[in-house]
């Protein structure tokens, strides 16, 4: 056990953070909604500049244009980034979980045409998964594709779909034999956003901002080339998907929560109730002292999970809880959070909002990505061998 | 970085797992917690044998010199097997003495400790004490040869069986530490029974006792708060060990009890009670291996470490009693199922060296001040 980082982590964290110096963008990239086409535009050209630099694709075989880094040096990477405030990645979806399914099961002429334009930011890719009437089971998705001459004709919705209104390719699940046991009539196709009866209309959270979408396909005419892996073999390539969103969601929250306490911390020391600063209660500190506690937890158990990867290349059972508890943990930071600052916290103006936004945001961290008692019968069958409950 | 085990720390602990489940099956557990003082000479003697008393302590003084992770290897096993023993006392006490700086001291003790040819136990805890060195108020005078000691000291674990007591107590404004020897004049012993039976406790009642003096003032207090630092690792290493115990077992239980023609297991509301379970357990795992990592490096995030560990281990712990117990249904509520000895001895754990409490306030002193 030796939880130093080695010589080769250290030089790799070297490289980066020179990179970030000379190379993040002078000035924060800052939305005006998520409709703005410029912000969209410099944060296509922020993804290009981490190509050019060789910071795309880092995870990916160098054969493929990535980095071929090791499992700790990408959650370095994720980390670094989000210690310089980084502007957000578009490409993370396509580098994450598109581009390694290509990688997996893809023809030569999809991975020569796609993985390029992933990595220099030229394609954005959404993923549509779930739909209105299948949520936790995804197996039972509606949206159709039927096979006419060259072409598969696509009928349905998709709901939740991250960055859906700016990109450029998605990564749709279908149904191609109604027929099949629900699991086995799955097929992957590779959609073009721009194709002809295709549309996406954005849905307010209730934290008040849009990151997710609503997606139709009505009568979508998908090349028959553009399927993924085998007819009705869909279901196999999302599982792996799937582990794959919930393992990359984890490194970046430990930082951005690291901030988001640090702040509270600055707060309590200036500000007062009751004659007393807020940082001097003692109920207040037990409760920010549960929270640090937790959070260094949830990055020490992150770190095993990686070096078990590294070790052995099969996750152990702490990368099980991961999603499970840094979603939980969130909505106990911001619920500390909003206790300890009391009722200025749910002003806009309090700290620009910020409070009230994460509050609410927090909400969707147990649904997104596979809810807690999903990801809890996950753990439950697949880790702990209980028989399946459905 | 690599968080797994290395070879010969993994070997260690598969070592020590089969020692305890073949020295200490829990039928031993419980004829020992029968026992009048909770000590089994050869028990002792096998652990002694194995090296493991003198596992941190310097090779100089007979010790393996090993590291804070290979003491959490062995001590996970010995809670994994709810061992009932003088290890933390002596453990304890080893480490106060090592840290004392009382070169005499060192040569004269710690050699026997090392070896497991002598058990040792520290006197700390006073009635309105909270395991910080300042709320000491036990006195002590100086005499010809070192210090008399008056006052009462509570939850001495082992002192029945010790061979040497080491007593923090207060020599004017200093805090200092004294040998004691359990058969002086003027000291009485009685045991105070607490739930955990594999670990006992006893009050100290001293009149006059002589004590000569292992270390006093700032040296007095580093040597302690190390001194605590080994036990933290030892008691949530233990912790790890019982709550490993718990969920196989709870897990076994859900998957072999039938109700309503089918293994509870197979619900989800146990389901999800023993998926918490193990990410307590996990994490306990995560928070306490660092924890002795950290401080064998002399990181400067150590004390942060092990506040985090204790505080996160000693509750984990609990919740992971309480649902093995409501999983167990009445079975998990008799004498008769081990499921009591475990919930117990977290308890205990759970107490000693500072609670979750305590430790949380110290953990927010620490980011307080940054």
């Amino acid at each position: 056990m030796d939880l130093n980082l080695t010589e080769s982590e250290l030089q790799f964290r070297g490289e980066l953070r020179a990179w970030l110096k000379e190379s993040l963008p002078k000035e924060p990239i800052v939305s005006m909604g998520r409709s703005d086409a410029d912000y969209w535009n410099k944060l296509r050209d922020w993804q290009n500049s981490l190509y050019e630099g060789g910071w795309a694709g880092i995870t990916w075989p160098k054969e493929f244009g990535g980095r071929g880094t090791t499992p700790i040096e990408a959650a370095i990477f994720i980390e670094e980034m989000a210690a310089f405030d980084a502007p957000e990645r578009v490409g993370v979806i396509g580098e994450g979980l598109v581009g390694p399914t290509i990688m997996a099961e893809g023809n030569d002429e999809q991975k020569e045409y796609f993985l390029p334009k992933i990595l220099d930011g030229s394609h954005i890719w959404c993923q549509g998964f779930s739909e209105p009437n299948s949520g936790s089971d995804v197996a039972s998705l509606a949206t159709k594709a039927v096979r006419e001459g060259d072409d598969f004709v696509v009928n349905g919705q998709k709901i939740w779909t991250s960055f859906a209104a700016v990109s450029d390719w998605c990564l749709l699940l279908v149904r191609t034999d109604k027929d099949a046991p629900k699991h086995k009539g799955i097929s992957a196709l590779l959609v073009d956003m721009k194709s002809e009866g295709v549309s996406v209309r954005p849905l307010k959270q209730m934290s008040g901002d849009s990151a997710f979408n609503e997606m139709f396909f009505t009568n979508v005419k998908v090349p028959a080339k553009n399927l993924i892996g085998a007819l009705n073999d869909g279901w196999r390539i999302t599982i792996t998907m799937l582990m794959n969103e919930r393992t990359n969601l984890g490194p970046a929250t430990y930082i951005q929560f690291k901030k988001a306490l640090a702040e509270l911390i600055e707060t309590m020391k200036h500000k007062s109730s009751g004659g007393k600063r807020l940082i001097d209660d003692p109920i207040n500190r037990q409760k920010i002292a549960q929270i640090q506690m937790e959070l260094e937890i949830f990055k020490l158990t992150s770190n095993r999970a990686l070096s078990k990867i590294t070790n052995n290349a099969v996750p152990g059972p702490e990368g099980s809880i991961l999603k499970i508890f840094w979603s939980e943990l969130n909505q106990r930071l911001v619920q500390a959070a909003m206790e300890i600052l009391g009722d200025e916290a749910q002003l806009q103006e309090f700290e620009n909002g910020a409070w009230a936004y994460r509050y609410l945001r927090s909400r969707g961290n147990t649904v997104e990505a596979g809810t807690s008692e999903i990801q809890r019968n996950i753990v439950a069958m697949r880790v702990l061998g209980l028989p399946r409950s459905y | 970085m690599n968080f797994d085990l290395n070879k010969t720390q993994q070997l260690l602990q598969e070592s020590a797992q089969t020692f305890f489940t073949r020295e200490c099956p829990i039928t031993k557990v419980r004829e020992i917690m029968e026992s009048e003082n909770g000590h089994d000479s050869a028990l002792w003697n096998g652990i002694a044998e194995q090296g493991w008393t003198g596992l941190t302590l310097p090779e100089e003084f007979d010790g393996l010199g090993l590291s804070y992770v290979d003491l959490a290897a062995v001590s996970e096993e010995m809670g994994r097997a709810c061992a009932p023993s003088a290890f933390l006392a002596t453990s304890w006490a080893s480490a106060l003495i090592a840290a004392s700086g009382n070169a005499d001291l060192k040569s004269k003790l710690l050699p026997d400790l090392a070896l497991g040819e002598s058990i040792a136990t520290v006197a700390l805890q006073e009635d309105g004490s909270n395991w910080d060195s300042f709320s000491i108020q036990m006195k002590a005078e100086s005499a010809d040869s070192g210090v008399t000691l008056t006052g009462t000291k509570r939850l001495v674990m082992d002192a029945a069986v010790a061979n040497a007591i080491l007593v923090v107590a207060r020599k004017g404004d200093d805090l200092i530490v004294a040998v004691v020897d359990p058969s002086a004049e003027g000291l009485e012993i009685t045991p105070t029974e607490g739930m955990d039976l594999t670990r006992r406790f006893y009050q100290l009642v001293f009149s006059n006792v002589a004590g000569e003096i292992l270390a006093s003032g700032e040296a007095a207090e580093n040597a302690l708060k190390q001194s605590i630092q080994t036990g933290i690792i030892i008691a949530c290493a233990d912790l790890l060990g019982g709550m490993d115990w718990v969920l196989k077992t709870t897990v076994e239980y859900a998957q072999s009890r039938q109700q309503f023609g089918k293994p509870i297991g197979s619900y989800q509301a146990v389901q999800h009670q023993c998926a918490d379970m193990l990410l307590l357990s996990e994490s306990s795992r995560s928070a306490a291996y660092y924890a002795a990592w950290a401080l064998n490096e002399g990181d400067d995030e150590a004390n942060q470490a092990i506040n985090i560990a204790k505080a996160y281990c000693s509750e984990a712990a609990r919740v992971i009693g309480n649902c093995g117990i409501q999983i167990h249904g009445g079975i998990g509520f008799t004498w008769e199922h081990d499921l009591h000895i475990y919930y117990k001895r977290a308890k205990s754990n759970e107490l000693i060296f500072g609670d979750p409490t305590h430790h949380r306030e110290k953990l927010a002193q620490l980011m307080v001040a940054e």
